[in-house]
């Protein structure tokens, strides 16, 4: 028999018109959906934050007007935490990805999953309508009663814009829970699931449960703007710190919600790079399910100098550090994994390796923020602003990037150059150290943050963050090139170019529309189950 | 904190933590890294070297690398908490001065009544605690040199303390977004010798807070009610800041600055036992650094204080 | 059964994992529900306890028999949906599409008493940003009440309406014969959503118009 005249037809070239692609049902499909659009807002994100980094070059305020700059950086902040960070490695890698990682031939509700990306979109269309119509300007936390009652900017345009796509996220998480509950193929028991599929679960419960409560506080901040009466205005008796509340209860899980997948690929890349199993599976998976459950009781380390009691700060800061544990011992099992293995350091490696530097830095200034007393001289200065981008882009922009290099091969079914992927790679470390090292320092010597000017003595400082920052962009506009190249010129993939376990190596690059037209075999010695070289 | 200068006796303590975390965390980084450097050059794909044998007391290292990091933690916690305990903490014999924040200024008042704008004199070797509120939007005072920072909310008063240790002239930053010209609402503090700033607040006296205050307690018509000698039935006043006030709800407040403000403001809040809720609000009526003037003179009222203010 | 009764969508295996995948689905949809409403809920407790005359002052100004004829509307029509699951699961088709009927035509009675209230309020000039005329020393808190009750309220409709029109067209499906005792999901899950409007509501009915009331 020959395989090859009955092989069916691979995802992409299954369907060619719009509509195909529109109407999609395949979650492959949908995930190259999304990739296309989180991209757009990246970079939309990211002239953003070019021109803050120009205004920022020197001290006056020069460049732009105030208000102005306080729009750019309030779309900066609500562009990449809401249409870039939340959505990138779920709703691309993941949705790609998770299927396949347990045997099944698509989602749990593949309606559900398209239906989802059209929330993401219409959501999109409100915040650049948004930006098209004169923008925003109160900061993507959207403090009340700023945003309430003295904003003159269309906050609740905005704010329905992320409602919207606060569902795309909702649905996103039921669809992966249903997923991973219920269509995982034969063999495939919860222990032997790749540790990117258990960071799936992860993020998936805390979009599921966090996301509805920002859903309801924007709703309230909405009814305050249409209608001038609300609960958080204190001319009226209300509390602008119940906002405070409501919003860091769903903001911080959310902050896990961006950092536990790129966990999960980073897993990935380590183990195929090394061919050898992950040190302490175990740990690494109660380490996934308690950063998700501990990250719902730390909110209030936002709010240590908003107005809260001392002992509430007292109680936070505890359960600040409990939470930064289990990531140490993921810090810790991802080295140990490298004991004994056999190293590859292509491009993945590299990335994979720049977040464990990168995450542990940020996370080790998290500690400095979670002792109260710290927090106190540090909050709402740069200090903070460095400490979430080394995580945020350090860590989750890295992991997603070395992500979509390793699976590449299997998305598209082509190789791309690994010179230019490794030197967009060195290129990047070293140009987001260089824009956001500075910024600790500025921060602990008192620059506060969303200044459009500032004192002189901080100019150094931003006059090196700032030329950092053109070598970090120009390193992200790398990819780009040598991705597109590979798509017409690049050597085409076999099942598995990497030589690395999954079950997503055992189909075609790129796979057919149902993934697999054989049944996969799980290993039953688990995930990683690599023979010695 | 290299740079920045120490001018305030929490300085030291808190620069001591942050260059104590500093270290640990460098020697993590450095532990780390030269781990990874090690086994990324020894086990590199090629080189012939012994990758035989499973590790046997994966375990204890797991067990060890979670619970040694959280005692190290616990214990710069315990650390943190003896600070933060303090920096809450206000000793009772602190100079207080009043602090309204507002869309893009600041405004300080002493207590024998010097008001500034965005400058604030204060002496070295004195505590000092600030009461503060806003007229709008949340602002938060922040002033690097001392360490300190503390949100200012509309509609209630927060508070900070220090005492200065340096004299000179420092920062004080806006430290919380607050619309247009936040990185503009900047003010310094400058600290005098003791012998300086009681020249200072001489030359700069005008009707002390607690004075104006009483004016304004006429002029508001406050004495129509709160008078002994009126005819409606409203709760007595003279020494009322400190003691402790039955509501009609059957709860119990103490009368601090919070409970005047918002007995002002918001007098249907918290009635006191056996009075109606007849009150009228005065929000939107009288601006916040009157509040705080009405707030200085309650304080004193009733004792022997109030007749011998005279204004110089 | 016969293999026609049970259309598998092709990303299932089975018949079984497609109604497992379909159960679990929907308690997990109700769970963010749960948070969703949990935000007026904890917002209303906190505001109760800072101002506990004013929010026992309008709840006096709910109306109680209309309230209670409400819940009455509700809990019946949980009633009937389950009757009317439990006679799909028995192998019935019509009667079951009737108390489907008469689930969401419940639905609809009970939207129109709120529709009742709701005028009732503007008449009484207590709809803050629409006509809220009430004056005293209460007010502004009691201001607070109103808006946590008409965003709630009108959540809960809005949840409501979706409710109706879910069971009509599940009536109709029933009517025209796709489902069976064995293959019934969307039914159950309807029945479980519209469960999940009846309890949001019992939590509704006495914190707005019981507790402080007297």
């Amino acid at each position: 028999m020959n395989l090859a005249e009955h092989a069916p037809p691979s995802y992409l070239a299954d369907g060619v018109t719009l509509r195909s692609w529109l109407f999609t049902h395949d979650h492959k499909r949908i995930a190259i959906l999304y990739a296309l659009a989180i991209t757009f807002f990246f970079f939309l994100g990211g002239v953003a934050a070019a021109l803050m980094r120009l205004e920022l070059a020197t001290p006056a305020g020069d460049v732009m007007s105030a208000e102005t700059y306080n729009k750019t950086f309030t779309f900066h902040g609500v562009v990449m935490v809401w249409f870039f960070l939340i959505p990138s490695i779920p709703n691309t890698l993941g949705n790609f990805l998770l299927p396949l990682m347990i045997g099944a031939r698509d989602v749990a509700f593949p309606r559900l999953n398209l239906f989802s990306w059209y929330l993401y979109m219409a959501g999109g269309l409100f915040t650049i309508a948004c930006l098209l119509l004169g923008g925003v300007d109160t900061g993507w936390t959207f403090y009340t009663p700023f945003s309430t009652m003295f904003s003159n900017s269309h906050v609740l345009l905005t704010v329905v814009g992320v409602f919207i796509v606060g569902f795309s996220s909702i649905l996103t998480g039921l669809n992966f829970i249903v997923t991973i509950h219920t269509m995982r193929t034969e063999g495939m028991t919860w222990f032997r699931l790749p540790l990117f599929v258990w960071s799936m679960y992860g993020v998936s419960l805390v979009m599921m449960l966090a996301t509805p409560v920002l859903a309801m506080t924007l709703a309230l901040i909405a009814a305050e703007r249409l209608f001038g009466v609300g609960i958080f205005d204190p001319a009226l008796g209300g509390d602008p710190l119940l906002f405070q509340h409501f919003f860091w209860f769903y903001s911080h899980p959310a902050v896990y919600i961006m950092v536990l997948p790129s966990m999960g690929v980073v897993s990935e890349l380590i183990t195929a790079s090394v061919r050898r199993r992950i040190f302490g599976y175990r740990f690494m998976v109660y380490s996934i399910i308690g950063i998700a459950v501990v990250g719902f009781l730390v909110w209030g380390h936002h709010m240590f100098v908003a107005g809260q009691s001392m002992y509430a700060g007292i109680v936070f800061s505890i359960l600040s550090f409990v939470v930064a544990v289990p990531s140490a011992v993921k810090v810790f099992n991802w080295t140990a994994t490298l004991y004994k293995g056999d190293i590859a350091f292509g491009a993945p490696m590299i990335y994979a390796l720049g977040f464990v530097g990168l995450f542990m830095l940020g996370g080790l200034t998290g500690l400095f923020l979670a002792a109260v007393a710290l927090d106190v001289n540090l909050t709402d200065t740069y200090f903070v602003v460095a400490h979430f981008h080394y995580i945020m882009v350090g860590g989750a922009v890295m992991a997603y990037l070395g992500g979509i290099h390793f699976w590449w091969p299997k998305i598209t079914g082509r190789i791309y150059s690994e010179a230019w992927a490794r030197f967009a790679a060195i290129l990047m470390f070293l140009g987001f150290n260089l824009t956001f090292f500075p910024q600790f320092l500025a921060g602990a010597e008192g620059m506060p943050r969303r200044y459009h000017a500032y004192p002189a003595e901080f100019g150094l400082l931003n006059v090196l963050s700032s030329a950092g920052s053109v070598l970090l962009a120009s390193a992200y506009l790398l990819p780009i090139g040598y991705f597109l190249w590979s798509l017409r010129h690049g050597e085409r993939a076999g099942p598995d170019p990497w030589g690395a376990k999954g079950l997503e190596w055992e189909t075609d690059s790129p796979p057919p529309t149902h993934n697999f037209t054989r049944p996969p075999q799980v290993d039953e010695n688990g995930p990683y189950a690599y023979a010695p070289p | 904190m290299n740079l920045l200068p120490r001018a305030s006796t929490f300085a030291g303590h808190l620069d001591a933590m942050f260059y104590t975390m500093v270290g640990l965390s460098a020697v993590v980084v450095l532990g780390v890294f030269i781990t990874m450097l090690v086994f990324a050059v020894r086990f590199r794909r090629g080189r012939h070297v012994d990758r035989s044998g499973e590790s046997h007391r994966e375990m204890g290292i797991e067990l060890a690398w979670t619970l040694v990091p959280f005692a190290l933690f616990v214990g710069i916690f315990a650390w943190s908490i003896v600070l933060w305990v303090d920096m809450r903490t206000p000793p009772s014999d602190a100079a207080t001065i009043y602090v309204v924040g507002k869309q893009w200024m600041w405004e300080f008042e002493h207590p024998d009544g010097q008001r500034e704008i965005d400058t604030l004199h204060v002496a070295s070797g004195q505590p000092v605690r600030l009461v503060m509120t806003s007229q709008d939007v949340i602002h938060d005072v922040f002033v690097p040199a001392f360490r300190v920072k503390q949100d200012v909310l509309p509609g209630r008063y927060t508070d900070l303390w220090f005492i200065p240790t340096r004299t000179g002239t420092y920062d004080l930053f806006c430290a919380e977004f607050c619309g247009t010209d936040h990185s503009r609402m900047r003010g310094t503090v400058v600290v005098e010798t003791p012998a300086d700033h009681a020249r200072w607040l001489a030359t700069h006296a005008s009707a002390s807070l607690a004075a104006r205050g009483k004016l304004l307690f006429t002029r508001f018509g406050c004495a129509g009610c709160h008078d002994p000698a009126s005819a409606v039935h409203a709760p007595r006043l003279d020494g009322l800041y400190g003691s402790t006030v039955p509501l009609a709800d059957g709860r119990q407040v103490v009368a601090d600055e919070r409970y005047l403000h918002d007995a002002i403001v918001l007098p249907a809040s918290e009635v006191a036992a056996g009075y109606e809720p007849v009150m009228p609000s005065y929000k939107d009526r009288i601006d916040e650094s009157d509040i705080l003037a009405l707030v200085a003179y309650l304080k004193i009222r009733g004792q022997d204080r109030e007749t011998s203010h005279e204004p110089r | 059964m016969t293999a026609e009764s049970t259309r598998v969508a092709e990303q299932f295996d089975d018949a079984a994992q497609q109604r497992e995948a379909a159960t679990l689905g929907m308690w997990a949809f109700l769970a963010t529900e749960i948070l969703f409403f949990g935000v007026l809920f904890a917002a209303y407790t906190v505001c109760r306890l800072l101002w506990p005359d004013a929010f026992a002052s309008g709840s006096r100004h709910t109306d109680l028999p209309l309230g209670t004829v409400e819940t009455a509307v509700l809990l019946t029509s949980s009633f009937t949906v389950a009757l009317a699951l439990r006679d799909v699961q028995l192998g019935g088709r019509r009667v079951a599409a009737w108390l489907f009927v008469a689930t969401a035509t419940l639905g609809v009675v009970f939207l129109a008493i709120h529709g009742v209230e709701y005028h009732a309020d503007y008449e009484a000039a207590v709809i803050p940003g629409l006509r809220y005329e009430e004056v005293g020393p209460l007010a502004p808190a009691k201001q607070l009440f109103f808006i946590l009750y008409y965003v709630t309220t009108l959540f809960h409709g809005l949840h409501v309406t979706i409710g109706v029109v879910l069971l009509l067209v599940m009536a109709w499906r029933v009517r025209a014969g796709a489902f069976s005792p064995d293959d019934h999901s969307a039914l159950e899950n309807t029945a479980l959503y519209w469960h999940l409007v009846d309890i949001v509501w019992i939590f509704v009915f006495p914190l707005y118009y019981l507790v402080g009331r007297a």
